[in-house]
């Protein structure tokens, strides 16, 4: 027989580039880019800046901030300027905690009361538990926060008692501190930023790949239907459905479904920006789908749907990253924007465009209130700033013939 | 023959694809003003005795949907688009005609300054690359892409307007009161300009032809304004379009910011308002307008660079 068995000496050599193998590590594509990722200075700052912000938006309710929503309205706070004077969180520790006794009275003889008692002693039971709740200073002080919220409230309050940041960027027409708006405000403009540039995301790659996978006619009669889109000028478009969906009647049956204004937004604004994804995403699979890669998957019995999803969009992660950066700053702006000519977030809620909104309303030859107008102003110029460096030094990095150019 | 009927086709084929995009922004609109509660074309809301008389003459309520609909796109291609919702005795008609000389003039005042601090940026940037000028003007393009225009007003109002007393706040007519909304209207457009300008100079002064000019002695003065710049504002003209739809948009709030009767006001109070047929009627003029912009622009690429041809 022509099979000779391996020899002691061919194991150990096989043995040995075995092991050589193991030890060189690849370089895939991700460790690439971020290492030339690395070199670029101003994509990196902005990278650490934008960490640093988005983890404190998350944890702003822990911070020792004031409260977004108490007003001070007498003549002395009223349009306050910077100042370090002393203030502390406008209730008693006691009270809250008075209140909170009360509420789990009230909870627990409301669970306690036998099935077969008259309702009206129940719905009573319910209306005092609810003024209570209402009445407690977190709802009153933070807008009625969410679960997460309000762990996170009571622990400041905790560690900080009502010790607040003074007003270093001054107070607003009715004595609101501006550096708490500001910072609350991040919440929501960094959510709609995000969440937005997701739908658009989704809708953009499925619809490109679809298109630019399925080619022939369908991929003709889907880029001319986004060749369309592109020639509205949307904004309007998106004022003009705006002012339908905020009209009362609408609003309220949609806020049965549990869609409220700023979920309308994201819900819009994504719905408009997957234009430019959808054809960059297009563009790329249109030259991978010849690939040997997809021909085996087919082979191998794959659908349509399976190779678009699992094997050609994977590979163009790294153009949709890019532009998503891209894209989150046009929507923030674009949320600012639309808040900031009043069609966007609504009051308690805050954003960086509102804020902006009331700066600017109150500039009058008088007097001026510049930190209205530039403590709002510099949060959302700076993080806009970072996310087009990031955008850009991501593109750098991950397309490198750009690069080269 | 055929050189002058290949464009008047192309220019058929635009018109075509205009008027269905116009027809889809109609159609979408309508659909929903139809379903709003109180929408114009429900007779059952209450609104001022003269507005309803106005509407009741112009709309017919009882009619079907399909005819309401066919009457009212009947009444917009004869660019009638009937009484405001809101305003007494004002027809759309009025108020665009009234806010549009105001808009445009504010929208080329900021194109113009665009184009021109734009190209200037980029041509010195270039020629003097990697010097401070450039970091400074590169820097300074950065900044005016990032910062929201109404931010840039709301600063420059408070220190131009209000600190250094050089121009007035608002209003409209004068040529200071157009020159500090054109600025800041421009400002974004101009930081992109510089940044295309600079990008399409330095690729442009690396040919042949460039360093065939220094070859025979010219000046670099001339090489680079009348052999170099030519090449290098083709992505800048191909740029116009999309900043002729930014400008529009970044009017609405310019507008509002320093109370400039324009249509972009108008637009806006009526988004407040909930004037639907003064909205409808403003989308659609938008909508063609943009359109017939990137036509022109299409165009006048074709005619700066042979190369390129239409489809």
């Amino acid at each position: 027989m022509a099979v000779s068995t391996p020899t002691q000496q061919d194991l150990s050599r096989y043995e040995l580039l075995l092991q050589e193998a193991a030890q060189i590590r690849g370089v895939s594509l991700w460790m690439d880019a971020w290492r030339r990722l690395r070199k670029n200075w101003a994509a990196m700052i902005s990278l650490w800046f934008l960490v640093a912000l988005v983890i404190t938006a998350f944890f702003t309710p822990f911070l020792p901030l004031q409260s977004p929503q108490f007003q001070l309205a007498d003549k002395e706070h009223k349009y306050q300027p910077p100042n370090l004077e002393r203030i502390e969180l406008n209730f008693q520790l006691e009270d809250a905690k008075q209140l909170e006794r009360e509420a789990a009275e009230l909870a627990a003889r409301l669970r306690r009361l036998p099935a077969d008692a008259p309702e009206k002693e129940r719905a009573d039971l319910r209306l005092d538990l609810a003024a209570k709740r209402r009445d407690h200073p977190f709802n009153r002080l933070w807008n009625e926060p969410g679960m997460l919220t309000s762990a996170m409230i009571r622990a400041r309050v905790a560690i900080f008692g009502r010790w607040c940041i003074p007003s270093i960027c001054g107070r607003d027409e009715l004595g609101r501190d501006v550096l708490a708006r500001v910072f609350w405000g991040a919440r929501v403009s960094l959510i709609v930023g995000a969440l937005a540039a997701l739908v658009s995301l989704v809708i953009g790659v499925s619809y490109g790949a679809s298109a630019g996978y399925l080619g022939g006619w369908v991929d003709a009669a889907m880029m001319r239907f986004v060749d369309v889109l592109y020639s509205i000028p949307f904004i309007f478009v998106v004022i003009f459905l705006i002012t339908f969906l905020s009209e009362e009647t609408t609003r309220n049956r949609l806020a049965a479904w549990g869609i409220d204004q700023i979920a309308i937004f994201y819900i819009v604004i994504g719905a408009i920006y997957w234009l430019t994804m959808a054809r960059v995403v297009r563009g790329q699979i249109i030259s991978l789908k010849h690939e040997q890669f997809v021909d085996a998957a087919r082979t191998g019995g794959a659908g349509s749907g399976r190779i678009i999803f699992r094997h050609l969009i994977p590979n163009v992660m790294g153009i949709v990253i890019v532009y998503l950066t891209l894209t989150i700053p046009s929507v923030m702006l674009f949320e600012a924007f639309l808040s900031y000519l009043g069609l966007g977030v609504k009051p308690p809620d805050v954003s960086w465009g509102l804020l902006m909104n009331e700066g600017i309303k109150v500039i009058t030859p008088v007097a001026i209130f510049w930190w209205l107008v530039l403590f709002p102003g510099l949060a959302l110029a700076m993080t806009l700033f970072a996310l087009n460096f990031l955008g850009d030094g991501l593109r750098d990095a991950l397309d490198p013939k750009m690069t080269n150019r | 023959m055929k050189g002058l009927l290949a464009p008047l086709i192309i220019l058929a084929k635009r018109a075509a694809w205009t008027l269905l995009t116009l027809w889809l922004v109609y159609t979408i609109s309508f659909a929903l003003m139809w379903s709003v509660p109180g929408g114009p074309f429900k007779s059952e809301k209450k609104i001022p005795e003269a507005i309803k008389r106005n509407i009741e003459a112009k709309f017919h309520f009882n009619d079907p949907v399909w005819k309401q609909y066919l009457d009212y796109m009947w009444d917009i291609c004869h660019f009638d688009f009937r009484a405001s919702f809101k305003l007494e005795d004002f027809t759309v008609n009025e108020v665009i005609s009234q806010g549009f000389p105001v808009s445009a003039s504010l929208g080329i005042f900021a194109l113009l300054f665009a184009l021109l601090f734009g190209t200037t940026a980029g041509v010195i940037s270039a020629s003097r690359r990697n010097s401070v000028i450039d970091v400074a003007f590169m820097g300074l393009a950065t900044i005016g892409i990032a910062i929201p225009n109404f931010v840039l007003a709301g600063i420059s109002i408070i220190v131009v307007v209000f600190w250094l007393h050089l121009l007035p706040a608002s209003g409209w007519g004068t040529i200071q009161q157009i020159l500090l909304p054109a600025l800041c209207l421009s400002a974004p457009f101009a930081a992109y300009i510089a940044r295309l300008t600079r990008a399409g100079m330095l690729e442009v002064l690396n040919l042949d032809y460039i360093r065939t000019a220094y070859a025979k002695g010219l000046l670099p003065r001339n090489v680079v304004i009348r052999h170099a710049l030519r090449g290098a504002l083709l992505p800048v003209v191909s740029y116009l379009g999309p900043a002729t739809a930014g400008i529009l948009t970044g009017s609405l709030v310019v507008e509002r910011l320093f109370n400039i009767p324009g249509s972009g006001s108008h637009f806006i109070e009526a988004a407040l308002g909930q004037d639907y047929t003064l909205e409808m009627g403003m989308v659609l003029v938008y909508t063609l307008l943009l359109s017939v912009m990137n036509t022109l622009v299409d165009f006048s690429y074709a005619v700066i660079d042979p190369r390129v041809k239409l489809e």
